[in-house]
């Protein structure tokens, strides 16, 4: 194995043991909200993914109708689509494969792959990234909904800012030039602007959305020499 | 069976649909220039939406606590090329310790 492709996968279970570890706090929230062990631990096998997840409790918890719920989670998933489609010619998973990348296309795990260069190394980062996530979460829902708000929250040992560290290192190589500079900074602005007036999670697509759009913009109004408009 | 059983039910193949909807779309798609452009732009929009989100917010709430102490020192620690995990680790135990302090 090359010295690339190990820290890849160094970097990969990282963030993978960092984001999983808040499972248990999704664990505990979840039977906290009046959700079954059961199905707790069904929600973080076989939907996967944190935010919805999160949405999906936080209604429940509110009084809302439980299909109501389960309205706002999957319309919050739709991320999830545009993560696959960007995944889709990088990864090119075909047959038996498709089924089981899709199950792990989450933000985290689509940031790793698309901050590769090379299509290679994409699909290492995001085979371990998606991966360790999965098992570190579920193990951790399932402690968090047995155990409880017993064992402390990951807070305390400063986890909560270890991701976001994460996300700004997959970012730092990229905000090369100036184009980029501008895009981070209105999808920074676009995502916090969203925040109180949308569901958690809406900002990180609508915001991330409006700076492509807003990329398109530029690309069309200042062309590069050499390329077409 | 339940409603919250249902509407469980609802979330895992709902979500799962979105996920395996995006890899099942055509080639030519995938080929035009438009998709190209987007995805060259999803990633730095993506990762500093999630910065911004992971650092700021807490629900829908905009916050400022200590994540941020975390978040300068991961800066710095990336302006100075320290490798990823050390970096990680630092931003981590800087958040901690400014909590355990503060």
């Amino acid at each position: 194995m090359d010295a690339s492709k190990r820290r890849i996968i160094a970097d990969s279970l990282g963030v993978g043991i960092g984001v999983g570890t808040y499972g248990i706090t999704f664990g505990a929230l979840a039977t906290t909200s009046g959700l079954t062990v059961m199905q707790t631990c069904a929600l973080s096998l076989l939907a996967f993914t944190g935010a919805s997840q999160f949405a999906f409790i936080g209604v429940v918890a509110s009084g809302g109708a439980p299909m109501t719920a389960a309205f706002t989670a999957v319309l919050l998933g739709a991320r999830n689509m545009f993560y696959s489609i960007s995944l889709a010619n990088i990864l090119r998973p075909k047959g038996w494969r498709k089924a089981a990348v899709a199950h792990i296309v989450i933000d985290e795990s689509t940031a790793m792959a698309l901050a590769q260069e090379e299509p290679k190394n994409s699909r290492t980062a995001f085979a371990w990234t998606g991966i360790s996530i999965f098992l570190m979460w579920n193990v951790m829902t399932l402690i968090g909904a047995v155990a409880g708000n017993a064992i402390g929250d990951p807070k305390t040992f400063g986890l909560d800012a270890a991701v976001a560290a994460a996300f700004l290192g997959l970012a730092w190589p990229r905000l090369s030039d100036r184009l980029s500079r501008i895009l981070a900074l209105i999808a920074v602005i676009a995502a916090l602007v969203l925040v109180p007036i949308t569901v958690p999670g809406a900002p990180i697509i609508l915001g991330g959305g409006a700076a492509v759009a807003l990329g398109l913009i530029l690309n069309r109004a200042y062309p590069k020499k050499g390329e077409p408009a | 069976m339940t409603e919250l059983w249902i509407a469980t039910l609802v979330v895992i193949a709902g979500c799962y649909a979105w996920k395996l909807l995006g890899l099942s779309v055509p080639q030519s798609v995938l080929d035009h220039r438009v998709t190209i452009q987007i995805a060259a732009f999803i990633p730095v929009a993506l990762l500093s939406a999630l910065v911004a989100v992971q650092t700021f917010t807490d629900g829908t709430r905009l916050v400022i606590d200590a994540r941020i102490v975390g978040l300068g020192v991961a800066a710095v620690l990336l302006a100075f090329r320290v490798p990823f995990l050390p970096m990680l680790v630092g931003a981590a135990a800087s958040t901690a310790l400014f909590r355990l302090f503060f």
